[in-house]
């Protein structure tokens, strides 16, 4: 078996005449948490969605587990798919299904098992975000924080190999962010994953990642481990890394001189 | 000059594709219509929403035309004394045209609408691609139920629009305006014809609830996964779907009555 | 579960009322009932040619005293007498109709539909599938009335 999970290979995506994402090449290793991290509206979603083959690349292919998303047919990426969860920003649980509904239905839609078995593990995996005691609630009675855990056991309903996170601590309070924190690597762990966490929260996924990728302007710009990471002497990197306001990337935008512009209104 | 060729090239680029996704949206759709017919329970589900909900509006709104029409036609037929026929009057309006049409007018604002509103919604908040990502198909789980719920309640509503309306016209001219019982309902049966405006009329409605279906699922597939997206794509239900049904309902009278 | 109990509730009573209002129409509105009784299969063939036949069209009815006997299947033009050639088919419950019996183009009431009046005539034999009425009355066309009652005022 491969180290490497998914393969990104000269991947290029543009939307419009907006090129997204030029030629860039990345390596997600087996069984690890990898964090990849960018400012926002760099594609790090689109990236997700390329990897799930919900996007095609203009260039490029993206091998999971050796196989060429993009090539497949549609019956083989469903069942790749079964193979992954995602768990979405907002969380995307199905609004007129409750909160065991949701979970269960992957189950009962891909297993032939009888419902004994589904609610058995429906409420395993409840168990495991720890919200077994929320199983019949409707999911406009939950909290942000709450949906996405329940999402995260829907995710992992199916005892996928891999799973991705889009950018699960945006909008949460310190403790949703540390209960979340624990279960991406708890799970992680427990269930032999490989974890794909898409932020921009660099100090709360570094705590967990093995390994981090940063990409912006539609590149790689550095790629290795959380250490390397740190240590890195590229000042882009090291002012995203440590959230300063002024560097590479500029507090201005780009405007004329100050001074004529002001000058410019007096005459 | 550039410029304007320029413009009026990106225009028609941006209808044809926009064109060629709906056939092509369209074509998934019915696909899946099949399979889908065998989820009794969803299909009824949302039966429930476009039809049942709609039924209060159709039905007030098809009592109330029945009645118009007939103070209207009574006023014109008395100068010819020919008011008895105010009965075949009122029932050929609404089987040709206004029931078919009225009803599905109103279902485009009632339940086409919510539709497109209710789709994009879940495609703003990511619900169609959890589902994909899960390996289950959209199409076939969320838009064919919906689509099968629209071809079953249009013409339903539609038949009982016609209905009201006839019985409305009925209480205006036979105990408001004395014409005799007998009379009314005589002229009725001898004018309508079950295989040419009965059937025409139901006929009428299936397209038109075909055209509505797929407006409104479409629009909600394609709409801006924003507030304001979701909001531009509800308005475009009810304009375009009316104006379809509209320009359908010439072409369809042109083809079934001439 | 008591949610879907209440919405399979008003479906089948949406779908209940639909029927009712379809037995509505197919009975008390549309001549449903009468077309019922009026079947291809319990009917026979006959022609009848008219030398004008006015605003006659296909589903009119015939009828003899009053009473509904056939309707009107198709109409053609003998491309040789210049003729029109009107098909009716007639229920076969009145099979015993004189073959010698006259039709004319009648209008029901003054501005009503045009429908052909079966006059019976006195012969021994029937009218059978493919029979030809001869005896007919071409319809009364207003323009020709009015043409011909001003040709005799002018004569006076």
């Amino acid at each position: 078996m491969s180290e490497i999970m998914i393969d990104i290979q000269d991947l290029s995506f543009a939307r419009g005449s907006r090129l997204i994402f030029d030629r860039v090449n990345l390596q997600i290793p087996r069984g690890k948490v990898t964090a990849i991290m960018g400012p926002s509206g760099t594609g790090k979603t689109t990236l997700l969605k390329l990897i799930a083959g919900q996007l095609t690349p203009t260039h490029g292919k993206v091998l999971v587990d050796g196989l060429d998303v993009h090539q497949l047919v549609r019956v083989d990426l469903f069942n790749l798919r079964k193979r992954m969860g995602m768990l979405f920003q907002s969380g995307a649980l199905l609004t007129d299904l409750s909160v065991f509904d949701n979970i269960a239905l992957p189950l009962r839609e891909h297993t032939q098992l009888p419902e004994a078995a589904i609610r058995s593990l429906v409420l395993m995996k409840l168990e495991a975000v720890g919200l077994r005691g929320a199983s019949e609630l409707m999911p406009s009675e939950l909290s942000g924080g709450m949906s996405r855990r329940v999402a995260l056991a829907r995710a992992v309903a199916l005892d996928p190999q891999m799973i991705f996170y889009d950018e699960p601590f945006a909008g949460q309070d310190p403790i949703g962010m540390g209960v979340l924190v624990r279960l991406i690597r708890n799970l992680n762990d427990a269930m032999g994953l490989t974890s794909v966490v898409v932020t921009h929260d660099v100090d709360e996924v570094l705590t967990i990642a093995d390994h981090a990728v940063v990409l912006s302007g539609g590149r790689v710009i550095m790629s290795g481990s959380v250490e390397a990471l740190r240590a890195s002497q590229d000042p882009w990197v090291h002012q995203f890394i440590y959230g300063e306001a002024d560097g590479p990337v500029a507090f201005h935008y780009p405007a004329q001189d100050y001074k004529q512009q002001l000058l410019a209104g007096v005459q | 000059m550039r410029a304007q060729i320029e413009q009026v090239g990106a225009q028609f680029i941006a209808l044809t594709s926009s064109f060629a996704q709906g056939f092509w949206f369209s074509l998934q759709l019915l696909w899946a219509v099949p399979s889908a017919l065998l989820r009794v329970r969803e299909w009824m589900r949302q039966l429930y929403f476009a039809g049942v909900l709609s039924l209060l509006i159709v039905m007030v709104a098809g009592f109330f035309v029945g009645m118009v029409l007939a103070l209207q036609g009574y006023n014109i037929l008395v100068s010819f004394n020919a008011t008895e026929i105010v009965g075949q009057m009122v029932s050929l309006s609404l089987l040709r045209e206004l029931g078919p049409v009225v009803a599905a007018l109103l279902f485009a604002g009632r339940a086409g609408s919510a539709l497109t509103a209710e789709l994009g919604l879940m495609k703003s908040t990511e619900q169609l691609s959890a589902l994909e990502m899960m390996g289950l198909d959209p199409v076939k789980r969320i838009f064919a139920p919906r689509f099968i719920a629209v071809l079953l309640a249009l013409p339903m509503l539609a038949m009982l629009f016609s209905v009201m309306g006839i019985l409305g016209g009925y209480l205006v001219a036979v105990p408001g305006l004395s014409v005799d019982d007998g009379a009314f309902w005589a002229q009725i049966q001898a004018s309508v014809s079950w295989d040419e405006d009965v059937i025409n009329s139901m006929i009428k409605s299936l397209v038109f609830a075909v055209t509505i279906g797929l407006v409104a699922l479409f629009q909600g597939v394609q709409a801006m996964p924003t507030a304001e997206g979701v909001s531009r794509a509800t308005t475009n239900t009810v304009v375009h779907s009316s104006l379809l049904v509209l320009g359908l309902d010439f072409v369809l009278t042109a083809l079934m009555f001439n | 579960m008591q949610a879907t109990k209440k919405m399979e509730f008003w479906v089948g009573l949406m779908v209940l009322i639909t029927l009712l209002a379809t037995l509505f129409m197919a009975l008390k509105v549309s001549n449903f009932g009468q077309m019922a009784g009026l079947q291809e299969t319990n009917s026979y063939r006959v022609t009848a040619h008219f030398t004008d036949i006015g605003g006659l069209k296909p589903r009119a009815k015939v009828s003899m005293g009053g009473v509904v006997i056939g309707r009107v299947n198709h109409i053609q033009l003998d491309p040789t007498t210049f003729k029109a050639v009107v098909h009716i088919d007639m229920d076969s419950r009145f099979a015993h109709i004189p073959a010698d019996s006259s039709a004319s183009i009648l209008t029901s009431g003054l501005l009503g539909d045009q429908y052909i009046g079966i006059e019976p005539g006195g012969d021994e034999e029937s009218l059978r599938d493919g029979s030809v009425i001869t005896f007919t009355q071409p319809a009364m066309v207003l323009e020709k009335l009015i043409g011909q009652f001003l040709v005799k005022l002018s004569e006076k």
